[in-house]
Parts: structure tokens; sequence; C-alpha cells
């Protein structure tokens, strides 16, 4: 009977299987979606165009010239050239630099700030999350741009302020997001039996209920870099965020309010990146959510 | 109801007093001394130490803080240092301002958004569907900034169709009464000015609505489909109700919750947006006063403009939680 059977079990084929991760399963339902893929285009297209920016720039982008003043698109300069005669295309290809860095810096700041001071309010929970529970509320309570404005007015109008203020309102988003999820994740048993075998609390935060805590964050860090990228360049449009001869797409289209007659190239070109750009990241975020938690899929 | 009502006021108390706090901290907040900073570098000594006396700069800041919310509890917003008018008398027709263009573009936002988002959802997968979403996509990723110079390209310069900038024409005289025109205009019985301050209000409130027109949409859209397919519609189809009742009147009641809910944080995108559309068509609002301020370093009117914005949106949150209750039965709040 013995060596029938062990035979039979032999003569199963093998069907190797990929190991499945949660991560693997969240790419293979996110690459399915057309949507959120060519969301994932558009942005690495401009992170391409921004890494690349020295090299694929046809002009200087400050390089000024008075001659060729406000020209409309042509051969030699495919988007026009602006008020000094500097070439759009150059100076939006240097911009996506300013425009990406600010964007991906403000929610890095937000979502480490954010996440620290929501873990502990979660994690400690009593005085430490009514305390963090109330900054939150506060900051909430301000219309974010205009927070954000009343902070650049405290600190000065210039790019690094600007990203600070745009930082700032972002963390409560954060900081909630992580807390409700770790006020679920604390929980869990493997938490208990952490605690259990005398973890102490920073390895418990850090190691175990960070990373579990992480999907909503990867989620609505990609959707706040398209919502972060357009406040600074709105910030930057009020004259309160990037200065000469800094080149960023929202001070590119505030010099070109006055020329919206003679030149309306100056306007158009600089609102199409930040259009696409916010998009890309939208789209790809909004695929992020569905792959990573279908809950929350709309 | 009542009973939640009251702790909802109650909670609202911490959140003032933090909001009173951030404001009046602006001034402290500021690298080096706040009236040789408004003032600038060639200032006396006499006209700092008059600054600072006004401000109460001289005075510990504990006393401040509460003489300045002492203030602020008996109306008082501070002076201005531009025009040393009693910010309280001259910020009412600029605020009204601000109210007339956020609730012409809510108006907007919630006739076109729900409107589309219904009709995306009753026509699943149709042509109509693809292009109100792909739309609404457009719509939450465009700066507003953006597409006010762009309609005022097309409908001002190109077209000439609408006036691009300020709240009616040069010629026209306006006698305030609430100081929201179009009202005025009709107390007054006029027409040909009315048309003329709704004119002036088409492209500032398209823009200001775009993006909430837009979030409103696709959620209608989606908690539509969510209560299409549930079984009170299927039963309402099923007894033969036609479409068009089952849709707007069934399932438009039950898809109110969350529309109410982004109406109300969309608010605050509103008068935040408010201050880069008033920016663009010289609409002279709250966010135009703010703008000016930060630009004159007018910091009284800084603070108490910012103020007065949260504490309006913090109002409006509060309304929108408790008219939830109103609207739902099945919300209880104990």
């Amino acid at each position: 009977m013995a060596p029938s059977s062990s035979a039979k079990v032999n003569d199963i084929p093998v069907v190797k299987e990929r190991a499945s991760s949660p991560w693997r399963d969240a790419w293979r339902n996110f690459s399915k979606n057309k949507v959120a893929i060519m969301g994932l285009v558009i942005v690495v297209f401009f992170i391409l165009l921004a890494i690349l920016a020295p090299v694929i720039m046809p002009y200087d982008y400050a390089k000024t010239n008075l001659l060729d003043r406000l020209q409309g698109p042509s051969a030699e300069h495919w988007l026009g050239t602006d008020d000094f005669g500097r070439d759009i295309l150059s100076r939006i290809i240097y911009g996506a630099r300013i425009s990406l860095w600010v964007g991906f810096s403000c929610v890095i700041g937000s979502v480490i700030v954010g996440c620290t001071l929501g873990i502990l309010a979660g994690y400690y929970g009593k005085w430490v999350d009514i305390v963090i529970s109330r900054i939150f509320d506060i900051l909430l309570a301000f219309p974010s741009i205009l927070l954000a404005i009343a902070i650049v007015a405290i600190l000065g109008p210039d790019l690094q302020n600007a990203l600070i203020a745009i930082a700032v309102i972002n963390v409560p988003n954060f900081g909630r997001l992580i807390r409700s999820k770790v006020l679920s994740v604390k929980e869990e048993e493997y938490i208990t039996a952490a605690k259990s075998v005398g973890m102490n609390d920073f390895r418990i935060l850090f190691r175990h209920i960070l990373p579990n805590s992480m999907t909503p964050i990867i989620v609505q860090g990609t959707l706040a870099i398209a919502t972060a990228i357009i406040e600074v360049a709105a910030l930057s449009f009020l004259g309160l965020g990037a200065q000469s001869p800094d080149v960023d797409w929202g001070k590119m289209l505030a010099d070109s309010k006055q020329y919206l007659v003679q030149a309306p190239w100056t306007m158009i070109f600089p609102g199409l990146a930040i259009m696409l750009t916010v998009l890309g990241f939208n789209l790809m975020g909004d695929g992020l959510r569905d792959a990573l938690d279908p809950k929350m899929k709309q | 109801m009542f009973a939640y009502t009251i702790r909802r006021l109650f909670m609202l108390i911490p959140v003032l007093i933090g909001m009173s706090i951030l404001v009046f901290s602006i001034i402290y907040l500021i690298p080096g001394n706040p009236a040789q900073i408004i003032l600038g570098q060639r200032a006396t000594v006499e006209a700092i130490a008059q600054v600072e006396q006004q401000l109460g700069l001289d005075q510990p800041w504990y006393i401040q803080y509460f003489d300045y919310v002492g203030g602020l509890l008996q109306g008082d917003l501070g002076t201005s240092i531009k025009t040393k008018v009693p910010i309280s008398n001259e910020i009412y027709p600029y605020l009204a301002a601000t109210i007339e263009l956020t609730v012409v573009a809510i108006i907007i936002a919630i006739v076109i958004g729900v409107n589309a988002g219904i009709v995306s959802a009753w026509l699943h997968n149709s042509w109509f569907d693809y292009i109100a979403m792909i739309f609404a996509l457009i719509g939450v990723s465009m700066p507003i900034f953006w597409l006010g110079l762009m309609e005022q390209y097309i409908f001002s310069v190109q077209l000439e169709w609408l006036p691009s900038t300020g709240r009616y024409d040069a010629s026209t005289v306006i006698t305030p009464i609430t100081h929201l025109y179009l009202v005025d205009t009709l107390l007054q019985g006029n027409m040909a000015h009315f048309w003329d301050v709704s004119k002036h209000l088409i492209l500032p409130g398209l823009a200001l609505a775009t993006i909430p027109m837009a979030i409103i949409a696709r959620i209608t859209r989606s908690s539509m489909l969510e209560v299409m397919r549930s079984d009170f519609i299927r039963t309402a189809r099923a007894k033969g109700l036609n479409s068009f009742w089952v849709v707007y009147k069934h399932s438009l009641k039950n898809a109110v919750i969350p529309v109410l809910t982004v109406i109300g944080l969309q608010t605050g995108l509103l008068l935040g947006g408010a201050i880069l559309t008033e920016t663009i068509f010289g609409w002279p609002g709250i966010g135009r006063y703010i703008y000016d301020a930060i630009n004159y370093r007018d910091y009284p009117v800084i603070q108490s403009g910012i103020l007065l914005v949260a504490t309006i949106f913090v109002m409006i949150n509060l309304i929108v939680d408790l008219l939830y209750a109103a609207i739902d039965p099945r919300i209880t709040y104990n």
C-alpha cells in the first residue's frame, strides 16, 4: 500500500506558484488598472524630466534675450518665450525639479511629524492623545491654504518657508489617519504577545505598529503630493513662495498674468504642466488605494 | 439631539481658544521686532514706540493675550495699520463680497455636481458617465488660479462675453444695503444692475466652484451606485415606479449624507480658494483684504481676517454635523 500511494503522490505534477506577498498582490492589482498605470507613466515622465533637466533643456532656463521676448511657439522655441525672452519649455523642464522636489519633501516632512505624533497619541492615549488631538483639531480648524499663508506671513516669503507651511498644514491629516489605525492595530494579538514577552514600547511602536499601519499612509501620501504641488504653486502665484531667480510653475503663472492678452502661451503651458503632474499623482493615488485596500474602493 | 448639540458646542471652546492663541502668536513669531518690520528699516524710534504701544507690544504677553481676547469678545478686531480704521468697521463689505462669491460657487458646485453624479450613476458605464468622470478628474487636478486665468483669456479676452475683473462695471452705481450686490440690486428693483452684477459673478464663481463640483460629482455617483443596487430600490422598480422617480426621490434621499459631508469639507477649500480667485478677478473680498495686508505687513488685519474666516469655517462644519442627524434619522447621537 505504502509504496503505491507514495508513487501516486509523486505523480501529481507540482504547480510552481510564486510566493504570494501582500506587496506582490497589490502590484498585480495595480498593474491591471489601466488608469492607474497611466498616472504612473505621467509621474515617471515628470520625474525623468526633473532628473534629466540639465541635459534635455534646449536653452539655459535663466538666459534672458530681450530681442526674443514674448515670442509665440515656433521651431526654435517650441512653447514660446516669456517677457525676458527666456525659453518657456526649458523653464517648465527645470521647474519640474522645484515642483516635484517641493511636493515630495513637503509630504515626507508631514508624514514623519504626523506619524510620530499620531502614533504617540494612538498608542499612549489619555492626556497625550487629548493634547495631540486638540492640536490637530486646531490646525484643521483653519482652511489649509489660509493657514499656509499665515505661516509664510510669519516666516517671510520664500520657497523654503512655503515648503514648511505646506508641510505643517498636512501634519494633522497624516496624524489623524495613523492615530485611528494605531488604535485598531494595538488591540491585535501580536501586539499583546510582543508586550507579554517584555518588548519595549519603542520597538513595538516602530517595528510592529508602524509597518502595519502604513497602507493608508502610502495612499494618502501619494494624493497629498498632488495637493502639495498645487498648494506650493498657489503660494508662489501669490508671491509668497519661489522668488526670482528660482523657477517654479506657480511663479511662471504669476509672471504671465500681465501678458494674458499679448502672450497667452506664457500662461497656458506652465498651468498644463501643473495639471498633468497633479493628475498623474491623483490617478496613481486612486489606483494605489484600490490595490492596497480594496475596502476603500469607491 | 439637544444633548449632542450642547456637547458639540462645548467641544468648540478649546478649538476656538487654540485658534485665538495661534492667531495671537502670529505677531510674536515674526523674527525680529514686529514694529520695526511693519514700519521698515528707516523707521524712527518714536514711530516704532508708537506702533508698539498701538499693538500693545509694551505689555507682558499674557496681558496682551487677555486684552486681545477681551477685545474679540466685544467685537473689537483691532485697528488696521494701513488705514488707521478699526477693522470691525471696515471688514464687513469685504466679508459680504466673499460670502456672495462663495455662496454662488457652492450653488453652482451642488447643482451641477449632484446632477452630473446622479446622471452618471443612472447611465452607469455610458458615454455620459465616462465624459463626466473625466471632467471630474481633470477638475480635481486643476489649479484654480490657472483655471481663472484661462477663463479670463477665453471669455473676456477672446470672446469678450464676460467681464474679467471687479464686482460691477465702473459706470454702474450701486447703493449698498447689505453689500451682497445681488440682493441689493434686487431690493432696489434694478434689473440692469442685477444683470451686471450677475455677469461679474459668473467667471470667479465658476472658477471657485470647479474643484468642489468635481468632488461632489464623484461622491454623488459612487454613493448613488451603492444605493441603486440596494433591495429597496429593486422593490421600487419592481412595483413599477418609473426610473426618474426612483432615481430622484428614493435614491437621492439616501445618497445625501456622503454628499453633505463633502459639502461641509469643501467649505474650507472654498474659503481658502476665495483668496486665489479674488486675487485673479480683482474681487474685493476678505481673501484680497488679507492678501493686501500681507504685502503691507498689516498684521492686525492678517490676524483678524484669518481668525474670522477660520471661525466661519468651524461654524459651518458644526452646522453640517448637526444637519446629519436632522436629515438622516438612522444617525443618533448618544
